[in-house]
């Protein structure tokens, strides 16, 4: 089980996030990291079982990273199950705590898949997003303990046979008045890799196409997980007036103005209609992951 | 009595190792066999692991490929090694590589003890079968498989479908009723020995060659011939998929497994340490206490074979996207929508809500504002009250609504003056309940005071609308419930049409009483009408709306509160 993953500046998210994957088996992590300042690269660097790549190269250039991914996987992925995160992604399925990741590519092997599909959930504070304190070695969840349950946007996008999800508390708050911009949430992290295999958009999508069928469409539900979102941290002020300035997100950084702007300004995200984060057998029954016939 | 095992092995051959050991340390003779297609290396270490127990046979390797007779043939053969070499041996278990004993050995050869002449093995009639995949049950007998199912699906598919059409039959072998069961039984050492012996076998063998995945009907039919005492139950737990594959058991289950009645579970998860340390560590027998529940074991399988194969209706999400003749246009509840009587009755949203017990919103359709009951910014799940956002994907707003509701009948105001985009799948939704007064929409341009000429073009375009809207409903795929009322029809005796739909959407309110909601005074009305009419108007949803003198006799309906039911 390996462990893909390209990163700026994240060492206050890295020690757990790694702590999180250990747990769930992943024997060994291979890490690009973007010209980091923060001491990402000496932290990863002291891992026994990370493998780490350093580029200063544009990461927009790079399709945001994924080129230097894809020459990884191509050459280091091939036969194995691999795992492809941002830092701020915590993977969660059914029995995830009780059963290693093993047990989930097995049953997914047996079931004749050789890809997962996870739903992106963006977990947020109860106050301001830039009051409170997470250390590197906490749990961020118990932090950002709330999300959005039930406004999640999903419509087949032909090409690729995949689904687009958008909706959460980012379409909620930041692109109510435009949500054909507001980000995409369906993700496929855990494929059987193949060397033929490619991520075209982020972990969206890959192809070959067949690879995006990761839902059921006679009625029934496919297992699938959940990516806990940890991008609400607290020092989110701060990196969003940063992104802001290198403007070197997505397919037009311009969009995006508006969408730092209002992040900078530290808003409540919280409302009364906002859920607390309880579990994966929560998580279950909101619709929101399905065990998928798995006992 | 002593039992012997008979162990097929394939894969994760350690564990085969510590379970051949564990049978064999509590006194039963074990004799395995390793598909031909495992790893020369795997079986090597496999012999060195059990070299030193002396009651332990292996038997040349064979292949066997799923569904075919290789799997039978190495029974076959290993059960006679058993016999032959283990005259001591009263009983034979048949056993996987990983078929984890789940109560003491003790407890299965006491069990075996009181019932000396007993084979344990399901073994049913083709007839009375329900759980075989693909349809195929009596047909596994009597038509050809040359191919393989599980490599040359279409070909296999084609052929048996090839056989149908031709109507190809193959003969039974005399004397020979087809029975299905579990592959994995436990036969008396008579019963055994008769199978192994029979005179017919070669024939028998021949014709189970070419029939569909003989392990579960090969033992099972021939004992009904040898048998004396056949228990049609297997002694090892195993549940299936839909799609007919073995659950694995986990390190979580250790509970469940602790309440199952079988002796044996299959299969365990070659990585389930907890599992194998518990039951296979010699004192592990202290934990075998619980009482016995099986039924709640085969309803937490079959739910999960209903979670996959049926899903929960009305959810739309990351791994459950039906197609339309799937449920795709169906929501998780029923709900209902209202069209014209917030402009009839001022205060028909509060009614409702008192004479249904359900939520009641107002337009959530509107141009303006997704209006919540109790005018929410946002609403349960974090649906969001702005009107572009809802736009954007309004199939997936009704259906989060409705999902994020479940246990509370929703009801919401929608009519022409509200974007339409939705109709089309509000008509095809199976749980919608739609009420329509048309014509109602006047009402408020009459109330605005306006003229009739002002508000002429804004009459014509909402009729247009609504008349769309009614043609919709009206078509023969519509799956919602719909009931349609000219409003000249309805004011005539609203009380029933109002009974009627608490009726439909809340059929236990018998015991509810309540007020029929105070009608608006509709005096003038039909003068406004007129007047759209000389202004070049053809107001026709209204139905034939009685003057304005016709109006203001009194009617008995209106007189008296009634009682809605």
């Amino acid at each position: 089980m390996l462990c893909f993953l390209c990163v700026r500046n994240e060492a206050a998210r890295l020690p757990h996030f790694l702590r999180h994957h250990r747990a769930l088996g992943v024997r060994h992590f291979l890490a690009v990291d973007n010209a980091s300042t923060d001491g990402t690269a000496a932290l990863l660097g002291d891992q026994p079982d990370v493998s780490l790549w350093r580029t200063d190269a544009s990461y927009k250039a790079s399709r945001f990273g994924m080129d230097w991914l894809t020459w990884l996987q191509m050459r280091h992925g091939h036969g194995h199950w691999c795992l492809t995160l941002d830092a701020d992604e915590l993977l969660i399925y059914p029995y995830w705590q009780t059963r290693p990741l093993a047990a989930l590519t097995d049953w997914l092997q047996d079931q004749g898949r050789d890809s997962f599909g996870a739903l992106t959930v963006d977990m947020y504070p109860e106050g301001p997003v830039s009051q409170g304190q997470v250390s590197p070695e906490d749990d961020p969840i118990a932090h950002l303990a709330w999300f959005d349950a039930g406004n999640y946007l999903v419509q087949v996008q032909p090409r690729m046979r995949n689904l687009w999800i958008q909706g959460g508390v980012r379409t909620r708050v930041f692109f109510a008045d435009r949500p054909r911009r507001a980000p995409t949430l369906n993700k496929i992290p855990l494929v059987r890799w193949n060397r033929r295999h490619a991520y075209v958009n982020s972990t969206h999508a890959l192809l070959p196409p067949r690879l995006n069928q990761v839902y059921a469409t006679d009625g029934g539900e496919l297992t699938s997980g959940v990516l806990l979102h940890t991008k609400f941290l607290p020092g989110i002020a701060e990196r969003s007036a940063e992104e802001k300035a290198r403007a070197q997100h997505f397919g037009n950084a311009e969009q995006y103005a508006a969408y730092y702007d209002h992040l900078v300004e530290s808003p409540v995200l919280h409302t009364r209609a906002s859920t607390r984060y309880t579990g994966w057998r929560q998580m279950e029954a909101l619709g929101l992951l399905s065990r998928g016939g798995w006992v | 009595m002593t039992l012997g095992v008979v162990m097929l092995c394939h894969t994760a051959l350690e564990r085969a190792a510590q379970l051949a050991r564990h049978w064999a340390e509590h006194g039963c003779p074990v004799v395995l066999h390793v598909d031909a297609r495992t790893p020369e290396a795997q079986v090597d270490r496999l012999h060195a692991a059990l070299k030193d127990l002396p009651d332990i046979r292996f038997i040349p390797r064979l292949p066997c490929e799923w569904g075919t007779f290789g799997m039978v043939q190495a029974t076959l053969d290993a059960s006679t090694r058993m016999l032959a070499d283990f005259p001591q041996v009263t009983h034979v278990l048949l056993a996987s590589g990983s078929c984890l004993p789940i109560k003491p050995v003790r407890a299965l050869q006491d069990h075996l003890a009181a019932h000396p002449t007993t084979d344990f093995i399901e073994s049913v009639t083709t007839a009375d079968v329900g759980w075989t995949i693909g349809g195929l049950n009596e047909e596994r007998f009597t038509l050809r498989f040359p191919f393989n199912w599980k490599r040359q699906r279409r070909l296999f598919d084609g052929y048996v479908n090839l056989q149908r059409a031709l109507g190809f039959r193959r003969e039974l072998p005399q004397g020979l009723t087809p029975h299905l069961g579990s592959q994995w039984w436990c036969l008396t050492r008579p019963t055994l020995q008769a199978i192994l012996t029979h005179p017919d076998r070669p024939r028998l063998d021949r014709y189970f060659r070419r029939v569909w995945i003989p392990d579960e009907s090969y033992f099972q039919s021939l004992v009904r011939q040898v048998s004396t005492r056949i228990e049609s139950r297997s002694l090892t737990l195993s549940k299936f998929d839909y799609q007919g594959r073995p659950y694995i058991f986990y390190d979580d289950h250790l509970h469940l497994l602790r309440q199952a009645d079988a002796f044996v579970a299959r299969k365990a998860w070659p990585q389930a340490d907890l599992l194998y340390r518990t039951f296979l560590t010699p004192d592990g027998d202290r934990a075998f206490a619980s009482e016995p529940s099986p039924g709640k074991i085969n309803r937490l399988f079959a739910k999960a074979v209903e979670r996959r194969v049926k899903g929960r209706p009305g959810l739309y999400m990351q791994s459950r996207f039906p197609n339309r003749a799937r449920g795709g246009t169906l929501s998780a509840a029923p709900y209902g929508v209202f069209s014209g009587f917030s402009a009839l009755f001022p205060d028909f949203q509060p009614w409702l809500s008192r004479a249904l017990d359900a939520r009641v919103h107002g337009h959530l359709f509107a141009f303006d504002r997704v209006q919540f009951a109790g005018d929410e910014p946002v609403f349960k799940g974090g649906l969001s009250d702005s009107p572009t956002l809802r736009d954007y994907n309004p199939r997936s707003f009704l259906a989060n609504l409705i999902w994020n509701t479940r246990g509370e009948t929703q009801c919401f105001q929608f009519g022409p003056e509200d974007e339409q985009a939705i109709a089309p799948t509000l008509a095809a939704d199976p749980n919608a309940s739609i009420f329509v007064i048309t014509g109602a929409f006047a009402i408020p341009l009459w109330q605005s005071g306006r003229s009739a000429a002002e508000v002429r073009a804004e009459a014509a375009r909402l009729q247009k609308v609504e008349s769309d809207f009614v043609h919709l409903l009206n078509r023969p795929e519509t799956k919602a419930r719909t009931r349609l009322w000219s409003l000249a029809e309805f004011i005539e005796n609203p009380t029933e049409p109002l009974e009627q739909l608490v009726d439909l959407l809340h059929p236990r309110a018998a015991h509810r009483v309540g007020a029929l909601p105070q009608l608006v005074n509709l005096t003038g009305f039909g003068s406004f009408l007129q007047d759209l009419r000389n202004q070049g108007m053809a107001p026709v949803l209204m139905g034939d709306f009685p003057s304005d003198a016709e109006l203001s006799q009194p009617s008995p309906p209106f007189a008296r509160p009634r009682v809605v039911r």
